[in-house]
C-alpha cells in the first residue's frame, strides 16, 4: 500500500523546527520525501527533548556502573537501584519548565503526573516526590502568580495521587522571572525481578492503549520545550497539557495489578511526543515493527488529524504490548478500574512502524531511525568560556566591606526567601501520606522513608546551588552532588546513586554550552568520587528568554540514599541545653557566591566556594564513624547562608538557642555567614566529648568546639542576639509575608 | 470486631488505614470495594482518606452514592459502627449520616501539618479512653476541613454532646490560632446523635507507627478496640 501523499519541504521542516540538513537526513532514510505526518514525526523525536541530540555526547562521559545498578541510564523510563532484600527503588527527575512558564498551574501537575507515570510504568508504587524550584524576582507579581500556581499545580496533583512529598528546595533569582524552572522527582519501590520494561517484540502481540482519551493538547509540546521562550510563547498554549491526578489514581492502581497477571510484554507511558514516542522506543528496543491503528485510539474530540493522535501529549496514558492469548486478563483489570483498554495494534516483523487512517496508510517509519542510540541526530556543539568570567576573575574577597551590624546581617540571612522557611510552599503537598515519611517528627538533612516490612529506610535529597554553577560550573556541580551526598551522610545514610535535572539555555550559544560541559565534567568527577552512578535523568536546553538572556546554569541532582537500619537516622535538630556543638572542617575567610555578599552587600559576579573531593570525603568518613559510635545528638550540614543559618535551623525544632564564640584569625562574616563547603554542625551530650575528641583526633579533619547549646538565648562572642523563638517567628513568616504583600 | 476499609478508586488513605488497624492494632481487616453492595460481615466500616472520586465537584459528592454507600448508609442506620476520617468525614456528612458541612478551608489553601486536638467528650467509643485535657499530636491534609453547622445544628450538636474533637495548641487551650482551617468552634471531629457514626478531618491512622515517632493518633485508635474490640 502506498503511503499517504502529501509531500512535504525544507521550509515546512524549519517550521516544524528541524534543521535543513536534518530535512536531508529524513529524506535519506525514508528514500523519499516525508509527507506531513512522517514529518511531524521526525520533527518530535529529533527534538532536543527526546533525542538528547545536542546533550548525548557528553552525557555519555558520566560514570554509570555500580554493584547497585540494575538499569543502565537511559535504558528504562526511571534509574533502578538494588538497595537489598530484593526490593529495588526506581527514581527519577524530570523537568517540566516551558510549560511552567505558560501556564503555571497545568504546567506544574501535569510534570508531577508525568514523572510518577515514569516510575510506575516499571512496575514500582511512587513512596515519596521532591521538587526542585527556581522563581525570578518576587517582588514581580507575576512571579507570585508563577509560584501560586506552581504549588497549587503540584499540591493539588499530588495530594490527590496519594504520594507524600518528602522534600524539595526553593530558589529565587531575577535570571528565573521570565523562565521558571519547575523540576519533579518521584522515588518508587518494586520487588527485585519484578520489573517490567518498556519494550515491545513477537509478532501478533497486540497493543493497547490505556487510560484517558486522546485529544488535542499537548501537542509539539516536545518541540516547545526545545525552543526559547518568546513573547510569541503564550500563542504556543495548546502546547501545554492538561493533568487530571484522578485518572492518574485510577492508571497507577491498574497498571501495577496488570502487571501481577503476567500477561505484559512491555509498557511505556505517554508523555513527550506520546504515541508515536512510546510505540518508536519499545519497538526499537525489541528489533521490533508495528502496525498501528489510529482510527482506533479513543479520542477526546472529532476528525483529529493522523498527526495529531501520534503527537498528542494528552497526560494519563500508557501503552502496553501484550502476550497474544492472555489479553483478557488485562482488559479484566482495566475494566474494574473504569479505564480504557483498546487495541490498536499489534506488533510485527522486521523494525517499521505502519500507522494506519481507516485502512489508509499514513505514515511509515522505520522505529529504529527515530530514536537516541538509533538514527537521531547527535551533534557536537561548540563551546568557549564565557564573558562574564572575567568579572568573576576580578573578585576579590579582602574587597568585601564588613558589615555595620551582624545582627543586620543575621535579620537580612533568616528572612530572606532563598533562605526562610518554605512552609508556604510546603504545607500545600500532602506530606504525611502514605505513612513512611520518618521526617515529618523527625527532621534530617534528607528526608528519611520508611521502606515498610524491611528494617530499611530511604534518604532523599536534592540540591544544587545555581549561583555557585554560574560562577564555576565545574566545581559548582561537584558541590551539588557533594551537599547532597553530605545531606544524606549527616541523616544516617549511604549515598547510593543519583538522577539528575540538567536546566540550561540555549546549546547553541557557546557560553552556555561551556556551562553545560563543565557541569558534566563536575558532576562525573564528584559521582565516581562517592561511588554515586548516574541512573538517569533530563535535559532542559533553552531556559532563556529572549530579552534576559540564559537562566543560571542548574543542574538539578536528586540523589538517593540508604538506611540499612532505620532506627540509625541522625536527626538534624539540638536536643538539650548545656549539649555541646562542634563544627567539622575547615573555617575560612571564603565569602564567594555566598548568599550573604550576593544579596546584603550586592555583588553579583565572586568565586564559587573553595572545595575539594578529599576534603568532603573525609568529613562523611568522618561522621559516618562518630555515627558508629552512637554518640551525636544532632548533624547538620554548612551550607546556603552559612554557619549561622545551621545554627539557628538546629534549633528551631526544640526551641533551644546556641551559644558560641567565633575566631579572631578569620573575619567574623565570614565564619558565620560564608560558605566554605566540607562542613557539618555535630552536637553531642558533654559526656561523650572525650570519644568525640579521640575518633576525631585520630583523622586529619580540622574541628573546633564552638559552644554549647542553650534554652533559647542566642548568644555570639558573649553578645546576645535575641533569642530562638523570636528568630523563628521571623524565619517561618518571611516568604508569605512576601506574599502577602 | 472485623473492620472494613471502603476503597474508593480515588482513596489514597485506604492502605494506611488497614495497615493501622490490620498491622499496627491487630485487628481483623478486609478492604471493601466501592462497586460492591457487600459489607462482607464487618463490624466496624472505615471511609478512609483520598479523593474518592477526583472530587472535582465537592468532596465526597459522588461516592455518597457509590453502590457500596447503600450497605454503609443501611449498616450506619441499624446501629453499625461507621467511621470518617478526611474525605471519609466529607462523605459522611454529604451522605447526612452525621451533621454539618466541611466548607473550604478559610485560607482557600490546602494544609498539610501536625495540629494538635483535644477530646471534646468522654463519652464515644473513639474517646473514652483519653485524657480530656490531653493534646494529641494528628497531621491534617486537606483542602475542604472547615467545619459548619447552623445556629440549630450547633445547639442540637452541643446539647447531645455530638463534638468529638476541637482544635487546640500543644497545651490543650482551644484557641483562634490553633485553629488550621477556620472550623467553627475548632471543631475537628463529630458524631451522629446515636453515637455510632464518627467523622474527624485530622488522620490518627498517620501518627500510629512508632517508626514515624508519633503515636498520639493510635490512643484514638486504641480507644476504639479497647471498647468494642
Amino acid at each position: 500500500m502506498k503511503v499517504e501523499a502529501q509531500l512535504t519541504d525544507v521550509a515546512t521542516a524549519e517550521k516544524l523546527g528541524l534543521l535543513p540538513e536534518e530535512f536531508e537526513k529524513i529524506c535519506s532514510i525514508l528514500g523519499r520525501i516525508p509527507n506531513f505526518n512522517e514529518l511531524s514525526i521526525y520533527a518530535v523525536m529529533w527534538s532536543e527533548h527526546c533525542s538528547y541530540k545536542n546533550s548525548i555526547v557528553w552525557l555519555k562521559t558520566l560514570p554509570k556502573e555500580g554493584a547497585r545498578m540494575l538499569a543502565m541510564a537511559g535504558e528504562e523510563n526511571a534509574g533502578l537501584v538494588d538497595i537489598g532484600d530484593g526490593i529495588a527503588c526506581a527514581f527519577k527527575i524530570e523537568s517540566h519548565n516551558h510549560p511552567s512558564a505558560i501556564e503555571p498551574y497545568q504546567g506544574a501537575a501535569t510534570g508531577v503526573g508525568g514523572i510518577n507515570r515514569d516510575i510506575f510504568t516499571m512496575g514500582a508504587r511512587p513512596i515519596a516526590q521532591l521538587n526542585s524550584l527556581r522563581f525570578g524576582k518576587l517582588a514581580d507579581e507575576k512571579t507570585k502568580w508563577i509560584l501560586r500556581g506552581v504549588v497549587k499545580g503540584i499540591g493539588d496533583y499530588g495530594n490527590a495521587f496519594g504520594v507524600p512529598t518528602v522534600g524539595g528546595e526553593v530558589f529565587f533569582d531575577d535570571c528565573f522571572t521570565v523562565n521558571p524552572l519547575v523540576n519533579a522527582m518521584s522515588v518508587g519501590i518494586v520487588e527485585g525481578g519484578k520489573t517490567v520494561k518498556a519494550i515491545s517484540y513477537g509478532a501478533g502481540n497486540p497493543v493497547f492503549i490505556v487510560g484517558s482519551h486522546t485529544g488535542k493538547d499537548g501537542i509539539h509540546g516536545a518541540a516547545f520545550a526545545s525552543k526559547d521562550i518568546t513573547e510569541d510563547s503564550a500563542k504556543d498554549l495548546p502546547s501545554v497539557q492538561v493533568g487530571d491526578p484522578f485518572q492518574e489514581k485510577l492508571l497507577l492502581e491498574a497498571s501495577l495489578e496488570a502487571i501481577q497477571t503476567d500477561a505484559i510484554i512491555g509498557m511505556q507511558d505517554m508523555g513527550a511526543a506520546g504515541i508515536i514516542c512510546s510505540t518508536s522506543e519499545m519497538s526499537a528496543k525489541g528489533e521490533a515493527g508495528m502496525v498501528i491503528w489510529l482510527d482506533k485510539v479513543p479520542t477526546r474530540q472529532e476528525n483529529m488529524k493522523p498527526w495529531e493522535i501520534l503527537l498528542s501529549e494528552s497526560q494519563e496514558r500508557m501503552l502496553i504490548v501484550a502476550e497474544k492469548g492472555k489479553e483478557q486478563a488485562i482488559l479484566d483489570v482495566f475494566e474494574k478500574w473504569d479505564l480504557n483498554c483498546v487495541q490498536i495494534g499489534e506488533v510485527t516483523d522486521g523494525e517499521r512502524l505502519k500507522f494506519y487512517m481507516h485502512d489508509e496508510l499514513v505514515a511509515d517509519v522505520p522505529a529504529e531511525s527515530l530514536v537516541l542510540g538509533g538514527g537521531a541526530p547527535v551533534y557536537h556543539r561548540e563551546y568557549h568560556e564565557p564573558a562574564y568570567l572575567k568579572e568573576i576573575a576580578a573578585y576579590k574577597n579582602e574587597a568585601v566591606p564588613q558589615p555595620e551590624s551582624l545582627g543586620d546581617v543575621m535579620d537580612h540571612l533568616a528572612t530572606h526567601p532563598n533562605l526562610a522557611s518554605k512552609k508556604w510552599v510546603y504545607q500545600q503537598y500532602d506530606s504525611t501520606v502514605g505513612t513512611v515519611n520518618m521526617s515529618t517528627n523527625l527532621p534530617s538533612d534528607a528526608a528519611i522513608v520508611d521502606v515498610r516490612g524491611t528494617s530499611k529506610a530511604l534518604a532523599l535529597t536534592v540540591d544544587c546551588n545555581s549561583r555557585y554553577i554560574y560562577a564555576d560550573p565545574r566545581k559548582g556541580t561537584a558541590i551539588a552532588v557533594a551537599e547532597a551526598a553530605r545531606n544524606i551522610v549527616c541523616s544516617g545514610g549511604e549515598p547510593v546513586a543519583i538522577t539528575n535535572c540538567l536546566n540550561f539555555g540555549n546549546p547553541y550559544n557557546p557560553e552556555v554550552y561551556w556551562q553545560f560541559v563543565g557541569a558534566i565534567q563536575g558532576m562525573g568527577d564528584a559521582c565516581t568520587a562517592f561511588g554515586t552512578p548516574v541512573t538517569g535523568g533530563n535535559v532542559s536546553f533553552y531556559n532563556q528568554s529572549s530579552y534576559e538572556g540564559p537562566v543560571f546554569p542548574s543542574p538539578v541532582i536528586g540523589m538517593v540514599g540508604v538506611l540499612d537500619d532505620k532506627s540509625q537516622q541522625t536527626t538534624l535538630f539540638f536536643k538539650r541545653p548545656g549539649d555541646l556543638i562542634y563544627v567539622l572542617g575547615e573555617m575560612t575567610n571564603d565569602l564567594g557566591s555566598s548568599q550573604y555578599i550576593y544579596s546584603y552587600h550586592g555583588i553579583r559576579h565572586s568565586s564559587c566556594p573553595e572545595f575539594s573531593l578529599e576534603a568532603e570525603l573525609l568529613l562523611h568518613e568522618t561522621l559516618k564513624r562518630i555515627r558508629g559510635k552512637q554518640i551525636a545528638e544532632s548533624m547538620h550540614d554548612v551550607s546556603d547562608g552559612g554557619l549561622y543559618i545551621t545554627l539557628i535551623e538546629s534549633g528551631f525544632f526544640n526551641k533551644l538557642g546556641f551559644s558560641i564564640s567565633t575566631d579572631n584569625a578569620i573575619r567574623t562574616d565570614a565564619y558565620l555567614f560564608g560558605e566554605s563547603q566540607s562542613r557539618a554542625v555535630v552536637s553531642i551530650d558533654p559526656h561523650e566529648q572525650p570519644i568525640l575528641e579521640r575518633i576525631l583526633n585520630a583523622t586529619s579533619i580540622p574541628f573546633k568546639l564552638l559552644g554549647e547549646v542553650t534554652d533559647g538565648a542566642i548568644e555570639i562572642d558573649g553578645v546576645a542576639y535575641g533569642d530562638i523563638q523570636s528568630v523563628g517567628h521571623k524565619y517561618d513568616s518571611a516568604l508569605e509575608n512576601i506574599l502577602n504583600q | 470486631m472485623k473492620f472494613g476499609v471502603v476503597v474508593f478508586p480515588g482513596s489514597n488513605c485506604d492502605r494506611d488505614t488497614l495497615y493501622a488497624f490490620g498491622d499496627l492494632l491487630g485487628a481483623e481487616t478486609v478492604a471493601l470495594w466501592h462497586k460492591d453492595t457487600d459489607l462482607k460481615g464487618v463490624d466496624f466500616v472505615v471511609l478512609p482518606g483520598g479523593f474518592s472520586y477526583g472530587d472535582y465537584l465537592r468532596s465526597g459528592a459522588i461516592a455518597r452514592f457509590s453502590p457500596i454507600m447503600d450497605a454503609v448508609i443501611n449498616h450506619a442506620n441499624r446501629g453499625g459502627y461507621v467511621l470518617g476520617i478526611c474525605n471519609g468525614f466529607q462523605i459522611l456528612t454529604e451522605a447526612k449520616l452525621v451533621p454539618g458541612v466541611l466548607l473550604h478551608n478559610e485560607s482557600r489553601k490546602f494544609i498539610s501539618k501536625n495540629i494538635y486536638i483535644k477530646a471534646a467528650t468522654t463519652n464515644s467509643l473513639l474517646t473514652n479512653q483519653l485524657e480530656p485535657q490531653q493534646a494529641l499530636k494528628i497531621p491534617i491534609a486537606h483542602g475542604e476541613g472547615n467545619y459548619y453547622i447552623g445556629t440549630d445544628g450547633l445547639k442540637s450538636l452541643q446539647d447531645n454532646d455530638q463534638i468529638l474533637f476541637h482544635y487546640c495548641d500543644e497545651n490543650g487551650n482551644v484557641t483562634a490560632e490553633a485553629n488550621p482551617n477556620g472550623a467553627l468552634l475548632n471543631i475537628a471531629g463529630v458524631t451522629n446523635k446515636n453515637r455510632n457514626v464518627f467523622g474527624m478531618m485530622p488522620h490518627p491512622e498517620r501518627a500510629s507507627d512508632p517508626v514515624l515517632g508519633n503515636t498520639d493518633g493510635l490512643k484514638i485508635l486504641e480507644s476504639i478496640l479497647q471498647t468494642v474490640g
